[in-house]
């Protein structure tokens, strides 16, 4: 009884501090953002109080753990489930900002619906939302098989689910209203960061936690992935976002650094969380699941080791290449350019190890269409993992920075490599963790499939012709010296580009529909009858040689 | 110390030592698994995902 008095003060004080803060916020965003959290704060408080035995409805709610013979795998369902619905969310986000720019009227006159808000609305809904959930959910059930042991510290582990769920709306509702510290990527402002820390810290300790309770003295490469991180996010996270708030009641803040060397932080920021968030944990996806689904180990455990040890040595050091032509050092910039194009080799030799696992199971690229989506998404960071070293050599940058090419390389690298890659894991997953016998339908993994990489195509192809033509008229001069083109020539022709632009995103979000459809069906347990994926059955009659047979 | 001696310092190191002490541990950690004898350890933790097939049920 006194544990549940205590939780009853312990959310009724956080709702009235958060009732106080919107009382004396010094801005909208503030107010918007401290409602969400006395909104969450009030329904706990109602939860712990409505029910007689209130202890047992909120182990009910968050489904504690009860046998230690079974791997804790509700903090995963939850997660793919997130995945799928964050996922959907970023995308409708990100096709309606490329409609924007194809027709500015989308803006619709207000400023909440404006570019300029929705646009890291959409980057967070996808990196953070999207990819964060499916990193959080994979990480915790990879971890489990690999070292046989159940996820350590279960209520920590629920608060990493719920408070990176919190940590997500808190950012998207500031977004809304204009709250930004204006670093890409770490748009969130002071009182948002401090919330991430805390839950990535809980995130830190489960994750060694249950490393630590493993029952394989080895431990598999894919945690190396996933640790390293947490661990470097958590030091990114930290060093970007140093800040000194205006107001403890207010969302603005400033920034520690200052000038270049606020640029520099920022970038080294930026890439490494391309580099630690985007690629090395969904490298430890590829290094568990690609062999799981072809059923054969990984073409070289050596490689995989090699191919970590290069990524954490090098990319910490790419960041500079993108400030080229800027106020920072040249020596800087050449160093970032180096490391980059280094960078491709260990990049390759991790795709080249993927690929090769499916040695002697190629056939189950034309079978299994997980298989394809995950071929695809290796060749996928191939092709990135290329584009982008060849992006950061200073003389390809002066033509190709600030033009559409950068929003098209990273496009190939996030829906090529992290949608499709998460799409394989999904799949994978969802009848595994719902204990069904198979997914409601293959074939439409394969429409997915379809939809995807075409949805891509479109995407990558026009904003390579569209980067060109920007940096091409951008650098254009007339015989005199001159300028030929005015920036706004530039910008009108790229409207057709954004138009197919758009039509690209619209088909990806249209697969991602037909995922959300087959992993609620899946869930629902229902199958749908449906011809076999192969049509090449084994026909003994047609198995024998053609004898010749002498004209009439 | 002026705040200019500062960076000279920390960017002798870096290019000095600092950059030997990296080298050597990087090319140590990659030559590990290189080592003589390490091919069935190897060979056995790429097996570790399928010694769990009945998903801990």
């Amino acid at each position: 009884m006194e544990a549940v008095l205590g939780r009853v003060g312990m959310w009724f004080g956080i709702t009235l501090l958060a009732i106080i803060a919107i009382a004396l916020a010094q801005d909208t965003g503030f107010a918007a953002s401290m409602t969400v959290v006395a909104v969450v704060a009030f329904g706990f408080l109602i939860a712990t109080t409505a029910r007689f035995d209130p202890m047992a409805r909120v182990q009910g709610l968050f489904r504690m753990p009860t046998d230690p013979s079974r791997y804790d795998d509700d903090p995963v369902r939850w997660g793919i489930i997130a995945t799928v619905f964050w996922g959907v969310v970023g995308f409708s986000a990100g096709l309606f900002i490329a409609l924007q720019m194809a027709f500015p009227a989308l803006n619709l006159d207000s400023q909440f619906t404006t570019f300029g808000r929705l646009r890291p609305l959409h980057t967070s809904a996808v990196i953070f939302a999207f990819g964060g959930n499916a990193l959080i959910a994979t990480s915790y059930y990879v971890v489990q098989r690999t070292c046989r042991a159940r996820l350590a510290f279960p209520a920590l582990a629920r608060f990493v689910f719920w408070g990176y769920q919190m940590f997500i709306v808190l950012a998207a509702v500031g977004y809304i209203y204009g709250v930004t510290q204006s670093k890409e990527y770490a748009e969130p402002e002071w009182f948002v960061d401090i919330w991430l820390t805390i839950v990535w810290v809980a995130y830190f300790i489960v994750f060694v936690g249950t490393l630590a309770r493993r029952t394989e003295p080895h431990i598999y490469v894919a945690n190396w992935f996933y640790l390293s991180f947490i661990i470097t996010i958590a030091m990114l996270h930290i060093i970007n976002n140093l800040a000194m708030p205006v107001s403890i009641v207010g969302s603005r803040s400033y920034p520690m650094f200052a000038g270049v060397q606020d640029a520099l932080v920022q970038w080294w920021y930026g890439h490494n969380a391309v580099a630690f968030f985007l690629t090395v944990p969904f490298l430890a996806m590829m290094y568990y699941f690609v062999p799981k689904q072809a059923n054969r180990p990984i073409y070289s455990y050596r490689l995989s080791i090699l191919h970590f040890w290069s990524l954490i040595f090098l990319y910490i050091w790419a960041g500079p290449h993108h400030l080229h032509y800027t106020a920072l050092p040249d020596w800087a910039q050449t160093l970032g350019m180096v490391f980059s194009v280094v960078l491709w080799m260990p990049s390759w030799g991790g795709m080249i190890n993927g690929l090769m696992t499916l040695n002697g199971a190629w056939d189950k690229v034309r079978t299994d269409p997980i298989i394809r989506m995950m071929v695809v998404a290796l060749a996928f960071y191939g092709m990135a993992t290329f584009e982008g070293p060849m992006l950061s050599i200073k003389a390809v940058n002066s033509l190709s920075h600030y033009t559409e090419w950068g929003i098209g390389h990273v496009h190939s690298g996030a829906l090529g490599w992290n949608g499709m890659i998460t799409f394989a894991a999904v799949y994978f997953l969802v009848p595994r963790l719902w204990k069904r016998e198979r997914l409601y339908s293959l074939r439409m993994i394969n429409w997915h499939f379809w939809l995807a990489t075409l949805g891509i195509v479109f995407y990558a192809s026009s904003m390579w012709v569209a980067g060109l033509t920007q940096g091409l008229m951008w650098r254009e001069y007339g015989p005199d010296g001159y300028l030929v083109n005015s920036f706004v020539e530039s910008v009108a022709a790229m409207h057709p580009l954004y138009v197919l632009r758009a039509f690209g995103g619209f088909l990806y979000l249209c697969g991602g529909s037909l995922m959300v459809f087959n992993v609620w069906k899946t869930i629902k347990g229902e199958l749908r009858e449906e011809a076999p994926m192969t049509g090449a059955p084994y026909d003994p009659a047609k198995d024998r040689p053609i004898v010749a047979v002498p004209a009439e | 110390m002026s705040e200019h001696s500062t960076y000279e310092t920390l960017r002798h190191f870096a290019d000095s030592w600092g950059l030997l002490v990296m080298v050597i541990l990087f090319a140590g950690l990659v030559a590990w698994p290189f080592r003589p004898g390490a091919k069935k350890r190897n060979r056995d933790a790429a097996e570790v995902i399928f010694r769990d097939e009945d998903n801990g049920e």
